[in-house]
């Protein structure tokens, strides 16, 4: 009994105890100055929506100037994004269009058909690779597909300026040459980029449907006649 | 009075090292450290019990230890990673032995050898619905190139055609063959049986012999189409034969005649289909150009 009474004893004075009106409650409920900083660091939502539009675009040019000169770097890899490969892709397919526009079904590739091969192609791609016991993930491998097909769009941009010029047999030596040229660096540039995620004894597995792929595009932009 | 053989005794780690290596496929007991005790206690309630509680948590020590592949569900990713265990080396050289028939070696058993893959049908197919549509359209343009009136278009809807064509032939005929196999395997006992994988990877090699044939017929000359055709004929054809000799041989003869001679029409059908829907000769295609200026003419 005398323990329980001393184990009121220290709450025994808080029986009595009220709030009273004239204690006023008040305060300061902001965050202390130090962990707004740091908040601000890794939240988006205050920045204008210019700075976020551009360092997404300062992340894709980055990668389309790794493309150009393809060293045996990470950053591809590490940072991998979608957006320049669905940029490039849309570029394509609308460079493509307006080809025999007149004649029957027996054209050239609709839009759809474009995003299909370029989009479906990287996907077999990518699980072969995987298939195959590589160490790439699935979107990386993506994104690295798909950025190297940028040699292969400035080819086509090049040949419908050629094109403008006339179609006979000089245009299609030219445009032959900056195919070639240009589907040679692409499959050149992302193997530089995929062939380390491979065993060697299978690194000519992954690299021949990459040729394939850019082989299969490099034509539909070679047979491109307006 | 316990005997040092005592089956009940625990026994310590470096001793069932030993066992094991005595005898590969023994089962062996996975002991963690948290468990000790309880496996202690249960080793002395008997042996039996333990191989029931714990065969499944040994199935992946067993069968590595016995070097047999795991086998798992149908819907992952792993079920056909190990169609795909293959090196650029094994690929060349079931390419070269799928083109080059000898008498007596078998493709299956020779080169497989109890490993077939996916890769090589794969994209041997898809390499060969490119060679026909882009062969094709060249010859096309190539046949119609002094003609003014001729338009060039990239035809890209033949892929699609070329695709079914092709994917069809190297997946529903080894369907159906593996399929007459089994029914014919319970009417007349066959030494040899194949699986549906391997039969898939002989057909899928088998056609490696027509992407040369097809680049080939680029050239507008029908001899030259004629004598490649024959040739990949007869080497795709007799490989084929060799391979399913042995699965039919002890079998009714007019059932081998059938199934050989069912084996070779359908890879001269898909060849010559090939060759008469893609390559056109060029005496067919020039009435057609000429006429519809004509008629311009006419009408005033």
């Amino acid at each position: 009994m005398a323990a329980a009474e001393d184990a009121s004893r220290p709450f025994a004075g808080l029986s009595d105890v009220s709030i009273s009106e004239d204690i006023p409650v008040e305060g300061d409920i902001s965050v202390p100055l130090g962990s707004s900083r740091r908040d601000d660091e890794f939240s988006t939502l205050d920045e204008p929506v210019k700075e976020t539009i551009l360092r997404d675009l300062r992340a894709v040019g980055n990668k389309f100037i790794h493309v150009l000169y393809p060293k045996r770097s990470s950053s591809l890899l590490r940072d991998w994004d979608l957006w320049g490969p669905l940029l490039l892709c849309v570029t394509l397919a609308l460079l493509l269009q307006g080809g025999a526009a007149d004649s029957d079904d027996q054209g050239g590739p609709q839009f759809a058909e474009v995003f299909v091969i370029v989009w479906f192609g990287s996907i077999i791609i990518t699980l072969n690779s995987k298939l195959l016991g590589g160490t790439i993930s699935f979107f990386q491998s993506l994104c690295v597909l798909g950025y190297c097909i940028m040699p292969l769009t400035v080819a086509m941009a090049v040949c419908r300026v050629v094109l403008l010029s006339g179609s006979g047999t000089v245009s299609f030596a030219v445009r032959l040459a900056v195919v070639t040229a240009s589907f040679g660096w692409s499959t050149f540039a992302s193997t530089a980029f995929l062939a380390d995620s491979q065993p060697p004894n299978r690194k000519a597995l992954v690299v021949y449907p990459v040729f394939l792929f850019y082989f299969v595009i490099g034509w539909m932009i070679l047979t491109f006649s307006p | 009075m316990a005997s040092t053989s005592d089956p009940f005794q625990f026994k310590e780690f470096e001793e069932a090292g030993n066992l094991l290596e005595a005898n590969r496929d023994a089962t062996t007991i996975s002991i963690e450290d948290e468990d000790v005790k309880p496996h202690k206690q249960r080793n002395a309630a008997g042996f039996a019990a333990d191989e029931d509680g714990d065969t499944l948590g040994n199935d992946d020590q067993e069968e590595l230890l016995s070097g047999q592949k795991k086998s798992v569900p149908f819907w992952t990713f792993e079920y056909y990673q190990k169609f795909f265990d293959i090196e650029a080396i094994d690929v060349k050289e079931r390419i070269v032995g799928s083109v080059l028939p000898w008498p007596g070696k078998n493709f299956i058993h020779s080169h497989l050898r109890r490993n077939p893959d996916l890769y090589g049908p794969f994209w041997i197919c898809t390499t060969l619905v490119f060679a026909i549509a882009i062969s094709g359209n060249i010859s096309t343009f190539l046949t119609q190139f002094g003609n003014p009136k001729y338009k060039y278009t990239p035809e890209f809807r033949k892929v699609t055609i070329a695709a079914t064509a092709i994917f069809s032939y190297a997946w529903f005929v080894p369907l159906a063959l593996w399929g007459l196999l089994l029914w014919r395997n319970n009417k007349v006992m066959n030494l040899v049986s194949y699986s549906f994988m391997e039969i898939v990877c002989v057909y899928g090699y088998s056609l490696s012999i027509y992407i040369p044939a097809v680049v080939l017929w680029i050239l507008p000359f029908e001899w030259l189409r004629w004598c490649s055709i024959v040739v990949a004929l007869c080497l795709s054809g007799s490989v084929l034969a060799l391979t399913f000799w042995p699965a039919v041989r002890d079998d009714h003869p007019k059932v081998i005649i059938a199934i050989m001679s069912a084996i070779v029409l359908l890879n001269v059908l898909l060849a010559v289909g090939c060759k008469a829907y893609f390559f056109s000769s060029p005496s067919q295609r020039m009435p057609v150009h000429s006429s519809p200026p004509t008629d311009a003419v006419k009408t005033p």
